[in-house]
């Protein structure tokens, strides 16, 4: 972690990484473990919230359980010298929640544009992979969608303490 | 069968869970009493929405409640990464894997057109250095490559989704 992230930025992140306290006053319950001011957490939390460092603070719901059952991760190869203006197609369509241009892997992996697609069914999620498909046109070379089948691990970010 | 997490058991949720979901993904207050301000937008008391949190982290209807970091924005980084896992060494890489602080996700992922990589991981480190390093440690313990896939370009993200109608 670089000087931009202080000592107690880093204290409160180990504190609250795998959760808030479930407690009527959280951010005092944190100053009392960490030894200082309710207001110091408070104005910490708040800074770097404003400064992206918390992208946000809140529920973070098992996708499964809130009914997303098919999660489809599309990946396609497409022209290089397209692929910023394809991504930003494919990433404002509103069943799209994650795109990236990522390197290729050849000769295993020939894909460079990732697209999560997430649906109440495998069949919902093939439909949109579809519309994904007919945007894309020509410019699809190939194109694969991997579902996940189970969950092995999902802890989030944990640094050491 | 593993210490994995099947997908179709769906726990139950009610009216006010969904609502709890929907209203709290983001934007939860930073004051004296965050959970009564929230509670109080909802239209419930402080203390059901308490025990409404307890007990959906308890179902695993939630995964966490509280920050989510954004460690690139600290010096650190994450990184997609995925492995060629034969079928037969399953449990012995999935333990290894796992067993690594540095994974912060692991999916199991298949295709109709078998592809042949079918565990993806997210790597999130404290510094950048830490990812080949991970990488490296990876591959020693399970002795298979492991496939980065750092992000080039992010054109799009946003991670809130609205709890689906039962299908």
């Amino acid at each position: 972690m670089n000087a931009a992230t202080d000592e107690l930025d880093r204290r409160l992140i180990v504190a609250t990484q795998a959760g808030l306290p479930l407690v009527a006053q959280p951010y005092q319950a944190l100053a009392e473990q960490l030894g200082v001011t309710p207001d110091t957490v408070m104005a910490r939390m708040q800074a770097m919230l404003e400064r992206g460092k918390i992208r946000r603070i809140g529920a973070v719901p098992n996708h499964y359980a809130i009914g997303y059952t098919a999660n489809g991760m599309s990946v396609w190869d497409v022209p290089d010298e397209q692929i910023d203006e394809l991504g930003t197609r494919i990433g404002a369509l509103d069943f799209v929640t994650h795109a990236y241009h990522r390197p290729r892997a050849l000769p295993a992996w020939p894909y460079n544009l990732f697209a999560m697609v997430h649906g109440s069914s495998r069949e919902e999620v093939l439909t949109k992979v579809d519309e994904i498909r007919a945007l894309l046109g020509a410019a699809c070379r190939h194109h694969d969608v991997l579902f996940s089948t189970r969950i092995l691990k999902k802890t989030g970010l944990r640094i050491a303490g | 069968m593993r210490k994995a997490q099947d997908m179709g058991n769906t726990p139950e949720i009610d009216a006010v869970d969904r609502r709890i979901i929907d209203a709290l993904q983001g934007d939860f207050p930073i004051c004296d009493r965050p959970y009564a301000a929230a509670a109080d937008r909802l239209g419930i008391g402080e203390d059901e929405l308490l025990s409404r949190l307890q007990s959906m982290l308890e179902r695993k209807v939630l995964t966490r409640f509280g920050p989510m970091f954004q460690i690139e924005r600290m010096g650190g980084a994450f990184v997609l990464a995925a492995m060629a896992v034969p079928e037969a060494d399953w449990e012995r890489v999935n333990d290894t894997v796992n067993a690594f602080p540095e994974v912060a996700h692991n999916y199991r992922r298949e295709s109709d057109l078998n592809t042949p990589l079918n565990m993806w991981f997210v790597l999130a480190t404290e510094t950048k250095d830490g990812i080949p390093a991970t990488v490296a440690k990876i591959e020693a313990a399970t002795g298979l490559p492991v496939y980065p896939f750092p992000k080039l370009k992010e054109y799009f993200v946003e991670m809130k989704l609205s709890v689906r109608d039962a299908a």
